[in-house]
């Protein structure tokens, strides 16, 4: 089974998923277009390159009429094969919003319950430290938006089921009419109802213990990577004190040597490098932001986890309701048939009271009964079926996810550490040069 | 592995490495490949009790071979022992084979009576001067005493610098009089009162200061007694009011003093922003090394729901672990080296203050004289002996301040230079500690997919060499080393831009070279 290669975020601006480190065992590659029934190794991402290149503010009415402000993001698409022959083709290019962006995924979410669907960046700015900006038009954040969105992009379209889907093709490619294309598909009438799935977990007796404990790794998931976040932002917060306040140093030295004689040139230009070493943590700072966005990635996957464990626990209580139901009409009928009373119910007492039915009425009632056991039987046979296909075929998206989330985790940390490796190099530097001045005081 | 002669002894195959214990033991045990390169910094100077006789003696040269400085040294568990701090305690312009007279303060101790609670100080001396009877002292003095000691020399040497007390009490923050920051901080600086005034080349000879050092409690009880009393102070204090009031000295003070007080208006601005500036970066050092504390710890506790990200978070914790240490090192240098003597220096701005106005005075009255003179024909002969003998006293208050002062400025050029040669020393360390622990963490997981083999696999500038055998045993020492999984893993410097993961596993050695990233 091929591990999509999701380039993770920060790697590059503009990543080309086909360029992604090899994973392990590359698997065998069909030319474009695939033979029939091989779907696997044709992601959507081997054949095009996407990038999500610019983010500008526009102004415009609302669904109220209302004038308001948000971000367009520039979605280009270039075809992966004209770059290799030395051209460099004009990229096809259009402009969505977020909240086109949420639309997408919410289709995906119900047409592909089996999938772990990629997240998309955080709506609104959290884990935020004081000098961070919490507001959606801070152009770090949008900056930092504009990235996570074209990640989520390439994450789908290196998926070997949801790459194919026409909506997201045309999310890419057709700038006008998707949205209209979109809700024509129905897919908000399909959507469980959110009270339906907390019923459904709540009352179900069996699923599949795999799910349970997925479950369970996706909270405690979500609970570590927050508890991570909060401490990081406080964490950057006080280095971002003890930096700063540095740079007050290269004010008051340099007041300093003005009266002084012989320390003069040595304090002014150790307070240079203090003014150099206070700038520095905003760039420092500001790449590690990237790093929280790749932690918070995985901190959404924690959702998108929950929600296929919850429509497991649906489909299965929805199936353990159908054989209940044809449990008690199997028994109805034998009780009808042989007269024998054996469960207390409405009909006995009344019959009881008012006399017995007529051998025709319950000739009639156990046909109709019948029946529908017999419907009954075939619909918990397809049931079955289709519940034992979404385990299936969930669980193996399950495992690719968690082959990803591995080896992404894991850049990720290395990643961090090259931050601090770079920081502390810098560090070094300002401060030999702070030092030779000081010597020569 | 030829390498391996060179390690002291097995390393503790326990959880935790020494932080900066790496870099000392490097010290210790194998000669220096070359001059050290710009991405290494020379290892940490550790308390003497880490390194190696070696170091002991090269103490010894500085301070030279008296057998007394050696006591000096060793015996006060209190006074910090890092070579660096040494050097501040007794910093001193004359060479080192003159000085005769060895302070220190320490002990202290509280004692409650009836009235008051209050801290003694136990105060040595060592000394190889003729004048004292004998030649170790040790008395307990508490603050109430070194004020005294301060006003006896300001009213001997009205226009001498004499050092700065620490303040009686602090206003800010609700800091308990007693808490252990306050008396330590204290104690330093009472300890740095008496060992300026050893190094003064006047007050060191002062009788006061003598019997301060020497004299049992009640000897000194009784001779403070002895001392002008009351009402003469009163008197000075009244005549320094009133010549103050006429504005005294002030229009005939010669240029240089009026320079010197421009110069102390600004030094003193500055010099307290300095000592805000450096107080509240200990702070942000602080609440950092706080938020690092728990930052680490998360690192682990994921681990407990990711198996296969174990090693990976795990090392990240652990490095994480090292930065706080370095990050407690840094601070313990901010504390040691700079707070302190930016403190002392507020408080001289207090002191040089005091100084020039009473040179004022001394002018005042000879000004005074000299107009009652020009006023009154009569008392001539009597006034104008009194003026001689005024105008004496001016040039002798003038020259003694003049000397003081250039000796106070280059005293002053000389502690603020190297304070803050310290502070960039311990930031230069400190970013190598963390740099090494997040480099050694890089190439073990970056090299990790690498599989274990029994030749060399040699990969440097990007491209594999294999079979190559540069080892010698010449160019290697050990710079760190870390429990990760089962094995110890080894960094071993061969030049200061390449370095050698090794791991000490049985099924053989994963050797790498590789340049820095």
């Amino acid at each position: 089974m091929e591990r999509p290669e999701a380039a993770p975020l920060g790697a590059s601006h503009s990543c080309q998923a086909g360029e992604a480190e090899p994973g392990p065992g590359p698997a065998e590659e069909e030319p474009g277009g695939g033979a029939a029934g091989t779907m696997m190794e044709d992601c959507l991402s081997k054949k095009i390159e996407i990038t999500v290149s610019e983010a500008e503010k526009r102004t415009g009415r609302n669904a109220m009429n209302m004038q308001e402000t948000y971000t367009a993001y520039l979605i280009e698409t270039r075809a992966v094969e004209s770059q290799t022959e030395g051209q460099c083709s004009p990229p096809d290019s259009l402009w969505r919003r977020y909240s086109e962006f949420e639309l997408l995924r919410n289709y995906l979410l119900v047409n592909y319950p089996q999938i772990v669907v990629p997240p998309l960046p955080e709506k609104r700015a959290e884990f935020v430290w004081h000098k961070l900006s919490a507001d959606n038009m801070d152009p770090d954040f949008v900056e930092r938006r504009r990235i996570g969105l074209e990640n989520f992009l390439i994450r789908v379209a290196s998926h070997p089921i949801i790459c194919q889907d026409k909506i997201f093709y045309s999310f890419l490619t057709q700038e006008g009419g998707w949205k209209e294309m979109v809700n024509e598909t129905g897919f908000q009438l399909k959507a469980d109802s959110r009270l339906k799935a907390l019923n459904a977990t709540f009352r179900v007796k069996n699923p599949d213990k795999r799910f349970t404990e997925l479950k369970h790794y996706s909270d405690e998931l979500q609970s570590v990577i927050s508890h991570l976040l909060r401490v990081r932002a406080r964490v950057a917060d006080r280095l971002y004190g003890v930096y700063k306040v540095h740079g007050n140093y290269g004010r008051v030295f340099s007041e300093w040597s003005a009266i002084e004689k012989e320390m003069g040139d040595g304090l002014q230009s150790a307070g240079h490098h203090m003014d150099v070493y206070a700038a520095s943590i905003d760039d420092i700072l500001e790449e590690e932001e990237h790093y929280a966005d790749q932690l918070k990635e995985y901190l959404f996957y924690a959702e998108a986890l929950r929600a296929v464990c919850r429509k497991h626990e649906l489909m299965q209580y929805d199936l353990e309701m159908a054989a209940q139901d044809l449990a008690s009409k199997k028994q109805q009928c034998e009780e009808l048939a042989t007269g024998t009373l054996r469960t207390f119910s409405l009909k006995g007492m009344t019959s009881k009271l008012f006399g017995q039915e007529t051998p025709e009425q319950r000739e009639g009632k156990i046909k109709v009964l019948e029946e529908q056991i017999h419907e009954g039987e075939e619909q918990l046979k397809s049931k079955n079926v289709e519940g034992r296909e979404f385990v299936k075929s969930a669980w193996t998206d399950i495992e690719r996810f968690k082959e990803q989330k591995n080896h992404d985790l894991k850049e990720a940390l290395i990643s961090y550490a090259v931050m601090q490796i770079s920081m502390c190099k810098k560090g070094i530097q300002v401060w030999t040069n702070a030092k030779e001045c000081f010597s020569k005081m | 592995m030829e390498a391996e002669s060179r390690v002291p002894g097995p390393p503790p195959l326990s959880g935790s490495p020494p932080g900066g214990g790496g870099g000392a033991a490097a010290a210790a045990a194998a000669p220096r490949p070359g001059p050290p390169g710009a991405a290494r910094a020379p290892p940490p100077p550790a308390p003497p009790a880490e390194l190696g006789f070696d170091d002991d003696e090269e103490d010894l040269e500085v301070f030279s071979k008296d057998t007394s400085l050696t006591e000096a040294n060793s015996f006060s568990p209190l006074i910090p022992t890092s070579p660096s701090s040494m050097l501040n305690q007794y910093k001193f312009e004359d060479e080192p084979e003159l000085r005769d007279l060895f302070i220190t303060v320490d002990d202290p101790e509280s004692h409650i009576t009836a009235i008051e609670t209050f801290i003694t100080y136990r105060v040595v001396t060592k000394t190889s001067r003729g004048e004292f009877d004998s030649s170790e002292y040790e008395v307990r003095r508490r603050y109430q005493d070194f004020l005294w000691l301060k006003s006896r020399l300001e009213e001997a040497h009205p226009t001498l610098i004499i050092p700065p007390l620490p303040e009686k009490f602090i206003m800010k923050g609700m800091v308990e009089r007693f808490s252990d920051e306050f008396i330590e901080t204290r104690r330093k600086a009472l300890h740095k009162f008496l060992n300026r005034i050893a190094e003064h080349p006047t007050l060191t000879f002062n009788e006061d200061f003598k019997i301060f050092l020497t004299a049992q409690a009640w000897e000194l009880s009784s001779h403070k007694k002895q001392g002008p009393g009351l009402f003469s102070r009163v008197g000075q204090t009244v005549r320094a009011v009133a010549s103050s009031v006429r504005g005294g000295g002030v229009k005939n003070r010669p240029d240089m003093f009026t320079d010197i007080n421009d110069y102390m208006e600004t030094f003193n601005q500055k010099i307290n922003l300095l000592d805000k500036i450096s107080q509240r970066i200990y702070k942000e050092e602080r609440g950092y090394y706080c938020e690092m504390k728990e930052y680490g710890p998360i690192h682990t506790l994921w681990c407990a729901s990711e198996e296969d990200l174990v090693d990976s978070l795990k090392g990240v914790a652990s490095c994480i672990d090292k930065c706080c240490k370095a990050t407690e090192n840094r601070m313990a240098g901010l504390s040691e080296n700079l707070l302190p003597v930016l403190h002392e220096y507020v408080l001289y701005s207090e002191v040089l203050t005091g100084v020039l106005k009473r040179r004022d005075q001394i002018q005042a009255e000879l000004d005074s004289k000299v107009d009652a003179l020009s006023n009154k024909k009569a008392e001539k002969d009597l006034l104008t002996e009194e003026i001689g003998n005024l105008e004496d006293k001016v040039e002798c208050a003038n020259n003694a301040l003049k000397a003081d002062w250039d000796r106070w400025k280059q005293n002053m050029q000389h502690d603020m230079k190297t304070a803050f040669l310290s502070v960039a020393e311990n930031n230069i360390h400190y970013y190598e500690q963390v740099k090494h622990t997040f480099l050694f963490y890089f190439y073990y997981f970056l090299f990790i997919s690498i599989p274990l083999r029994s030749q060399c696999i040699v990969f440097k500038n990007n491209c594999l060499y294999p079979h190559l055998n540069v080892l010698s045993s010449n160019s290697i020492f050990l710079s760190n080393w870390c429990l990760i999984g089962q094995y110890t893993w080894y960094v071993f410097y061969l030049s200061p831009s390449m370095l050698i993961l090794s791991s000490s596993s049985t099924e053989g050695s994963l050797v790498l070279l590789s340049t820095e990233i």
